[in-house]
């Protein structure tokens, strides 16, 4: 498959409009299994990779999945592919580019679906969806991991559950996260607060791409830590709950802003959509923080010609592989903050000269 | 004034873990700390809790055994999985295993950690359909025994309600 067949889609995830989209990006829970009687990845011989990879590529062939799935062979992908279905979040960093030997990746066409093979399990089963939707998450991934566990058989133990390569991840297998968007909660101090309260709780704040990744954008993370003792179900509960009371605060704090600094927010906003329109040289770090401010002024009624579908669009498209695909051509740290902004300044032409603020 | 666990150097970031009681430290200095990604550079400095986290409990399930109680308890770092030939002490340093028989081959210095990590140490929730039909079986089996030896005991009042339960089972599996 050429990947850049997908550069003009938008992952299902990524529409913006699910439930609580003012504040929710995106939900997305993954499972770790393994295959029973074969040496987890990172012992396992590239003969016994390639196996692992027969066996799983053929149970998701046969299984009755919804949807058409494509496997993409990570490990013949030269690093810029790689570096892309990591920007779509389709693959780990890890197996992209740490990771070693046969190993891929299968995903459906909305993008909603992707399980990875020989990662640090056998099988990651993964599954995102747009806004706060964990149930419905749940309910898919559930199926497809029945769907693919009726012709493999998983390491399972009677008292650990499933078994997965490293112990943080044993019993159930099950990371739910979920994607915030919490900018008035940064502008008012309140997040640090926030983020202390919640590892009291069991609960893990990280930035966009995961472990050890930096909060960019104002977007987190909120994920739970225990996979063993509690069932799946209770652990979307206490998930749900926490979100709830983010939610309410980031709300509040919104209003606050509204409410005792209107003017100085409107200007913040129009200043970071001029600056898009019209910078020559753009890092990502500095997009994220303007695009921040334009997802925050959509959702306050600031800004009233700009979708919320083309800001996630834009948050995808600046990224390194992303800009590099669209450009054609490989790009320096340089060449791509000048693209950046070329892109940008396009964009934003495309919406129909500068939007008014209203 | 603490050292640092990998070079000695006096100590600026003291990490302190009190689970259930037991308090465990880690000391780190700055530079050691950088180097093994657990403090990112400036500007935006942000613990990597998980790899800390992590750090923390594997010392302190060496540290629990050397002040083990039991004195002819095996060392730890000798433990050898018969299967998949990994070595606890690599565990130790990976802190990833090598193969599912690990979870049994370890299980005594795994229980400790499994307990500060999860606070629990037996998994609830999904259960894969081969795995559920069988216990579900052995569940029908178990009470057919009784079912009999109750016909045997003429207990005609418990063999009616074994015999429910069996049908209850029965229909639901």
């Amino acid at each position: 498959m050429n990947l850049d067949s997908l550069l003009p889609n938008l992952g299902e995830w990524l529409r913006g409009n699910g439930p609580e989209s003012d504040v929710v990006v995106s939900t997305r829970i993954r499972l770790a299994r393994n295959l029973a009687n074969c040496p987890f990845t990172n012992r396992a011989t590239i003969p016994q990779k390639a196996e692992t990879e027969a066996k799983i590529r053929d149970a998701v062939s046969k299984a009755e999945l919804a949807g058409k799935f494509t496997y993409v062979d990570v490990n013949k992908l030269g690093p810029l592919d790689r570096q892309f279905l990591v920007e779509r979040q389709l693959i780990s960093r890890e197996l992209a580019s740490v990771l070693e030997g046969p190993r891929g990746v299968s995903f459906d066409e909305a993008e909603s679906v992707s399980l990875m093979v020989n990662e640090e399990d056998h099988l990651r089963l993964q599954v995102m969806r747009s806004g706060l939707a964990l149930d419905e998450a749940w309910a898919e991934i559930d199926r497809v991991d029945d769907a693919i566990e009726a012709r493999l058989t998983y390491a399972f133990h009677d008292q650990f559950g499933y078994l997965t390569a490293c112990p943080t991840n044993v019993g159930t297998g099950m990371r739910a996260s979920v994607m915030l968007h919490l900018p008035a909660l940064g502008l008012t101090k309140e997040i640090e607060k926030l983020f202390r309260s919640l590892q009291k709780i069991n609960l893990v704040v990280r930035g966009l791409y995961g472990e050890g990744s930096r909060a960019s954008g104002d977007l987190y993370q909120i994920s739970n830590q225990v996979t063993l003792g509690k069932s799946e179900a209770r652990v979307l509960q206490e998930i749900r709950e926490v979100i709830a009371q983010i939610l309410q605060y980031e709300r509040h704090a919104r209003q606050v802003l509204l409410k005792e600094r209107k003017q100085a927010e409107q200007d913040r906003i129009a200043r970071a959509i001029g600056t898009m329109g019209s910078a020559t040289m753009i890092t990502s770090d500095e997009t994220m923080e303007l695009l921040s401010a334009v997802r925050l002024g959509i959702s306050l009624h600031l800004l009233d010609d700009v979708p919320a579908t083309t800001v996630n669009q834009l948050f995808m498209h600046i990224q390194s592989a992303h800009l590099q695909k669209l450009m054609g051509t490989p790009l320096d740290g340089e060449e791509r903050n000048a693209a950046r902004a070329k892109y940008l300044r396009s964009k934003l032409r495309e919406l129909g000269g500068p939007p008014r603020s209203g | 004034m603490n050292s640092c666990k990998y070079c000695g150097a006096n100590a600026t970031i003291h990490l302190t873990d009190i689970v259930n009681k037991k308090r465990r430290e880690i000391h780190l200095c700055d530079k050691c700390a950088q180097e093994h990604e657990l403090l990112p550079i400036a500007p935006n400095p942000q613990l990597n809790l998980p790899a800390l986290l992590q750090l923390l409990m594997l010392q302190g399930v060496g540290e629990e055994w050397s002040s083990s109680d039991a004195p002819d308890a095996v060392d730890p770092s000798t433990l050898t999985c018969p299967t998949c030939g990994l070595k606890y002490a690599q565990f130790r340093v990976d802190g990833r295993f090598g193969c599912a028989d690990d979870y049994d081959a370890f299980r005594t210095v795994l229980e400790p950690l499994l307990e500060r990590v999860h606070r629990s140490l037996t998994h609830l929730g999904k259960v894969p359909a081969v795995v559920r039909r069988a216990r579900d079986e052995s569940e029908r089996d178990r009470l057919r025994d009784h079912l009999r030896d109750a016909v045997a005991a003429e207990n005609y009042e418990e063999a009616a309600r074994l015999r429910d339960r069996i049908r209850q089972k029965e229909a639901a599996g």
